[in-house]
């Protein structure tokens, strides 16, 4: 039974069911396209659940003085200006609706005084911008979009007389391969995880919503399923991943105990008033303030803790930085012997809120903290450190569609490049899911629409991805993939981690080619029925191709920018800054063989540059580009906008 | 600081299985989760587990740790003693997949029968008003996790398969209650709360509560309440004459049409 293949046609497949598959998923079914989701764990469970602090979007509902330019040039300054700014402008504009439209679909999110949706504050925004849940922001996100697929499916139970008719969820299923067919997408391959047999999905469009490749590294906030599937589905399908050096190590992850060593603790811990501390007690990241932040940060501990009660007349406490400047700053202090007696530092929030309040605002790192390492974090400080939290490259798309290079083929969320440039603002990743999930929705539900025929999928290339998919199990001995994981994940944690040096990733690359050959050769024991270790083997493929992606692009940037810290070029070049680094899987060379190349990024349009004042973005942008710009001839640009 | 625990597990699928000794090293501060996850690396690569978030947040590792259901990645080993034996097996209301997974589909079935939120039609995205005071309640069941431990805890249907058509369990009574809760939605569950998801088959012995890791109230804030208000709705005399004389009053909201 297992031998035969499972076969379905649809209009639009997302591959994903985080928040950006299912808000992608319910535009192409409001859109009139048949949809497929495919979940690789159960419905609901994906890793958008673990998103804590809120969702960043211009509502205004805190401070009248937000709107979207504030919110553009917040996330510009957090990318330090790389991402790719037509990205950044739609994100900005559009946040507030997709936020005022889950309420509308039955989120509950916490409130103003008058009843609005409630903001809070968090690292680089300006203003309280987070819409929220207590710390549990991203299950109420999931669940609404969930919800919201359950009420689709319940209208076309009356209208077709099956709630599957138009919008179907595919949980524990894997996609391992996506299928072309003159040179557009054609399909799908994958397995069902509960009995091993393969299927496959016939479609013109797929959108990939696979999240990110946090599992390539040992310490790390992501799930299981942060195997980097999309970014190496879109390399083998043909299209580009841009920017894959940068990833960003979140500042605060729980360093005890070992087992939990990782885990998120939320921003919001900093945003709500928590300060860093040093084992000699002092509030360090006053001194770890650069440049470039210096005009918005407070230089003492008197103006930040006033800035809480009066952000108008005070500037923000320097916790408060984009999270890259807060690992990078917690790392030298560790380095420096002030370290945490488990190798972090100290988060604390208990003497700076009453114990009730804290209760209120951060249930779940109370429980978190109380369950799994025996701290009362009203009573007592956490022990932080730096953690793989997020990749901000991803696969090439156009900004207003989420279009890759290669027809058929989309991607939104964390699997996409370019929105975050070189570090994500915190909060900008769950309004990404919604502002580009429905953009992508529409973007293949248009795609579908204006094809004159649909490819077909060759039968060759199905019986390809059926025997790659099958070989771990055939082979009757082989290494063990989980060993193989392990190897990989310290590689790139020692090689390839938060600070960069050339020698070490040289090695990483060495590294990585020897276990490539071994990870070719892996064998699982068992059948194809539920089999985890056959999941780690296929997953692994995916691994291996990103892990190199990651090394060859860190490699390659001879500077320090964002989620991209090399020891060897500590500082931020702006000829660096007119550079993408864009990586292809060579069609000709051996399988798995990542090809490298530069390309310009997109020029910014005038009115958005107008944003910014003159002498914010010679820190960033050549001398060359600079006098192109209004203004630029003036002896003095300071306070023109 | 390490020891090897001695295991119990249960492996086997939908037609057979039975208990499995194994002994795994266990070192300070882990919880179950990363003892089956030894297992898995160095012993049994094939063992199925459901797991996601290892964080408490998603629920998907649901099971049965010495008979108490629980998630394995919130359950530290500091709670047993080295000498104890763990006995792990797969929740037992569910059909077993394989090993320690279940088909939980049940749920969201049920999930599918409940009418969704239903906001009035007037009031646009971005316009809606609510207290915090108002929107608690619901925000309290909005905490839950789905990890099912306490529809499988639940004797309605834990110790009567057959009741399995006629009740919805305890997570999704307090879907309805979180829905009639919710201060901007106008449909009206209390008649199918009791008629089609059979709230009335709950009797109050709060399992389900025990066993919330989310520590949510099922029972006290949510169950008692709509219990309450279905009486008032349906049993009430003077509410029954008042709709038959005037016809007044909110309309009762259908079941889903397809839904089962």
């Amino acid at each position: 039974m297992t031998d035969e293949i499972k076969r379905y046609s649809y209009d639009v497949v997302v591959i994903g069911a985080g928040g950006s598959g299912l808000r992608a998923a319910i535009e192409a079914r409001l859109q009139g396209k048949k949809t497929a989701v495919i979940s690789k764990s159960l419905f609901g469970k994906a890793h958008t659940v673990m998103a804590e602090g809120g969702c960043a979007a211009a509502m205004g509902n805190r401070n009248p003085r937000d709107n979207w330019q504030v919110h553009f040039r917040d996330t510009m300054r957090g990318g330090k200006f790389l991402n790719n700014w037509r990205m950044a402008e739609l994100h900005a504009k559009e946040a507030p609706d997709r936020v005022w439209e889950l309420e509308a679909w039955g989120a509950v999110f916490d409130r103003t005084a008058d009843g609005k949706i409630s903001q809070r504050n968090f690292g680089g925004h300006e203003y309280p911008r987070l819409a929220h849940v207590g710390d549990r922001t991203g299950l109420e996100i999931i669940r609404t979009l969930q919800q919201k697929v359950v009420a689709l499916q319940q209208e076309d139970a009356v209208e077709f007389g099956d709630p599957e008719a138009m919008i179907k969820v595919f949980a524990e299923t894997t996609i391992t391969e996506l299928l072309s067919g003159d040179g557009r997408i054609a399909g799908a391959f994958g397995y069902f995880r509960d009995t091993g047999q393969f299927v496959l999905f016939e479609t013109p469009a797929v959108v990939l919503a696979t999240g990110g490749i946090g599992k390539t590294y040992k310490v790390t906030s992501n799930s299981w399923e942060y195997t980097g599937d999309g970014h190496a589905l879109a390399l083998r399908a043909g299209a580009k991943l841009l920017n894959m050096e940068f990833v960003q190590l979140h500042p605060t992850g729980m360093v005890w105990p070992p087992s939990v060593r990782g885990l998120l603790v939320t921003e919001s811990v900093r945003g709500d008033g928590g300060v860093l501390r040093n084992s000699e007690g002092k509030r360090f990241m006053f001194s770890y303030v650069p440049d470039v932040f210096r005009p918005q940060y407070a230089e003492t501990e008197e103006e930040a803790d006033r800035w809480y009660a009066d952000p108008d007349n005070n500037r923000r406490p320097p916790e408060l930085l984009p999270r890259d400047e807060v690992a990078r700053s917690i790392n030298s202090e560790v380095k420096a012997g002030r370290g945490s007696p488990h190798g972090g530092v100290f988060l604390d929030v208990s003497t700076r809120l009453p114990a009730d309040e804290i209760m209120r605002r951060l249930p779940s790192m109370h429980h978190q903290f109380k369950e799994l390492a025996d701290v009362d974090i009203t009573k007592e400080p956490m022990e932080v450190g730096p953690t793989c939290h997020y990749v901000m490259g991803g696969v090439e798309v156009d900004p207003d569609t989420g279009a890759a290079s290669v027809p058929g083929l989309f991607a939104v969320g964390e699997v996409s490049g370019g929105m975050h440039g070189s570090n994500r603002l915190g909060g900008n990743s769950l309004s990404d899911l919604l502002v580009f999930g429905r953009r992508a929705g529409l973007g293949a539900a248009e795609y579908v629409t204006a094809l004159a025929s649909r490819p077909a999928v060759p039968e060759a290339a199905v019986s390809a991805a059926a025997a790659v998919a099958a070989e771990p199990l055939e082979r009757p001995e082989g290494e063990n993939p989980y060993a193989i994981q392990g190897e990989l994940q310290v590689i790139m944690h020692d090689l390839v981690g938060l600070i960069r040096r050339e020698s070490e990733m040289k090695t990483a690359l060495v590294e990585l080619d020897k276990l490539r050959a071994r990870a070719a050769q892996v064998s699982v024991g068992g059948g194809r029925a539920y089999n985890p270790g056959w999941h780690v083997a296929l997953d692994l493929r995916n691994m291996m191709v990103v892990a190199e992606c990651v090394a060859q692009a860190a490699l390659e940037r001879q500077e320090s920018r964002g989620g991209h810290t090399r020891d060897d070029y500590p500082g931020m070049s702006p000829e660096w800054r007119k550079v993408n680094l864009v990586c292809s899987l060579e069609p000709s060379g051996p399988s798995g063989a990542v090809s490298l190349r530069r390309q310009p990024t997109p020029a910014m349009r005038t009115d958005l540059l107008e944003l910014f004042d003159l002498a914010e973005l010679k820190k960033y942008m050549t001398d060359e580009e600079l006098a192109g710009l209004p203004g630029a001839t003036e002896t003095s640009a300071e306070g023109t906008h | 600081m390490g020891y090897k625990a001695a295991l119990k597990i249960w492996r086997g699928d939908a037609g057979a299985g039975q208990l499995a000794d194994y002994d795994v090293e266990v070192n300070e501060g882990e919880v179950v989760l990363d003892v089956l996850h030894r297992l898995q690396a160095t012993q049994a690569t094939d063992l199925a587990i459901r797991w996601n978030c290892k964080a408490g947040k998603c629920g998907s590792c649901s099971m049965e740790i010495n008979g108490r259901p629980r998630l394995a990645c919130m359950t530290r080993m500091s709670v047993f003693s080295p000498e104890e034996t763990l006995t792990i097996t797969p929740m037992r209301t569910f059909p077993v997949i394989r090993d320690l997974v279940t088909d939980v589909s049940f749920n969201y079935a049920k999930a599918r029968e409940i009418p969704s939120f239903t906001p009035p039609p007037e009031v646009k995205p971005g316009e809606f008003r609510m207290r915090q005071e108002d929107v608690n309640r619901s925000q309290e069941f909005r905490k839950c996790i789905e990890c099912f431990l306490c529809q499988n805890t639940c004797h309605v249907i834990r110790d009567h398969a057959e009741n399995e058509g006629a009740f919805a369990g305890p997570r999704f009574l307090m879907r309805v209650a979180e829905l009639e809760m919710h201060p901007a939605d106008i449909a009206d569950r209390r008649e199918i709360a009791q008629d089609d998801f059979g709230l009335g088959y709950c009797n109050i012995t709060k399992c389900c509560t025990e066993v919330c890791p989310e520590h949510i109230k099922i029972t006290d804030n949510a169950l008692i309440p709509m219990k309450e208000r279905v009486v008032g709705r349906k049993y009430d005399p003077l509410v029954w004459l008042g709709s038959r004389i005037t016809r007044r009053g909110a309309k009762d909201t259908p079941a889903v049409p397809g839904g089962r």
